[in-house]
């Protein structure tokens, strides 16, 4: 690795940190997240592979310069269930259900049935204040309940990431990761399609 | 001393990638996004990528012990 040529995407672990920064500051940066949920769809629902996975995200070469280079995991070999089947489809469920909760309270406030919340959820039950991230006025108030809702997953998400990457692999995450999952079901898809 | 060769459990494996990137000997691919691949005529058994599997997908095994089972 160390000989190896870098390329620019070797670096997006920086923004990684920056995107979390941006969004302490003022939570509409939140919606720049959704490239690393588009991205990877694109790579695998058209290019039928994980180059996203693989090569670019940014998240798993966060947990992989923390974990190994600046050694804050144990590297031990995850039990498991973790990367078993069963737990990485229903982690994707679980996920994606969270999502459309949160898809749904973007629409309540769209709809005038609730009012805007400033608090960004923590593991889906954890309110931590976060008012300060908006002032108010600039944009339609159900656009600021979404950057909310999602910088609640993204940092949700790096949590779990951060936790597993102590306790077992570097990149332990990326085993029940739902993009990663949900991308590698794509191409198992695309694989097997081909070949009948 | 025999040789040794990554061999990875597709069954188990993500995809990651974290593998490929970590070979020294760029011996493994990721086939169409759904396992990591292993060229044994570049792997080295050197045992860096079983050591960085998220998935404990990998394991380095004697080219022998390979044979002798596929040969039952
Ligand atoms: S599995 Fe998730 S965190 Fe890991 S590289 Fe893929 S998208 Fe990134
Ligand atoms: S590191 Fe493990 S899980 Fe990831 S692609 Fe390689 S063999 Fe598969
Ligand atoms: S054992 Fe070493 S040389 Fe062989 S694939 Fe793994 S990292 Fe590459």
């Amino acid at each position: 690795m160390a000989n190896k040529k870098k390329n620019w995407y070797d670096y997006l672990w920086i923004w990684s940190i920056i995107y979390f920064a941006l969004g302490f500051f003022n939570i509409m940066f939140a919606w720049l997240g959704l490239i690393d949920f588009v991205l990877p769809l694109i790579f695998a629902l058209a290019g039928g592979n994980k180059w996203f996975c693989n090569n670019m995200c940014g998240r798993g070469q966060l947990f992989w310069i923390l974990g190994r280079k600046a050694k804050c995991s144990r590297k031990k070999p995850a039990p498991r269930w973790i990367s078993s089947k069963w737990f990485r489809y229903g982690f994707m469920i679980f996920f994606l259900t969270m999502f459309g909760t949160m898809l749904f309270q973007t629409y309540q406030v769209f709809a005038g049935a609730s009012g805007l919340k400033q608090v960004v959820k923590l593991f889906w039950t954890f309110k931590v204040p976060w008012q300060w991230a908006y002032s108010g006025g600039t944009f339609p108030e159900w656009m600021v309940q979404f950057g909310y809702g999602f910088y609640s997953l993204m940092l949700t998400s790096t949590l779990i990431g951060l936790i597993v990457m102590v306790l077992y692999r570097e990149r332990t995450w990326c085993t029940f990761c739902p993009m990663g999952t949900m991308t590698q079901g794509i191409c198992q898809l695309k694989a097997k399609g081909d070949s009948e | 001393m025999s040789k040794r060769r990554a061999t990875v459990n597709i069954e188990v494996c993500v995809a990651c990638g974290v593998c490929a990137n970590q070979c020294p000997r760029e011996a493994i691919s990721i086939y169409r996004g759904c396992y990591a691949e292993v060229d044994t005529d570049k792997c080295v058994g050197c045992g860096i990528c079983e050591k960085a599997c998220p998935a404990n997908a990998i394991e380095v095994r004697d080219i022998e012990d390979m044979e002798a089972e596929n040969g039952k």
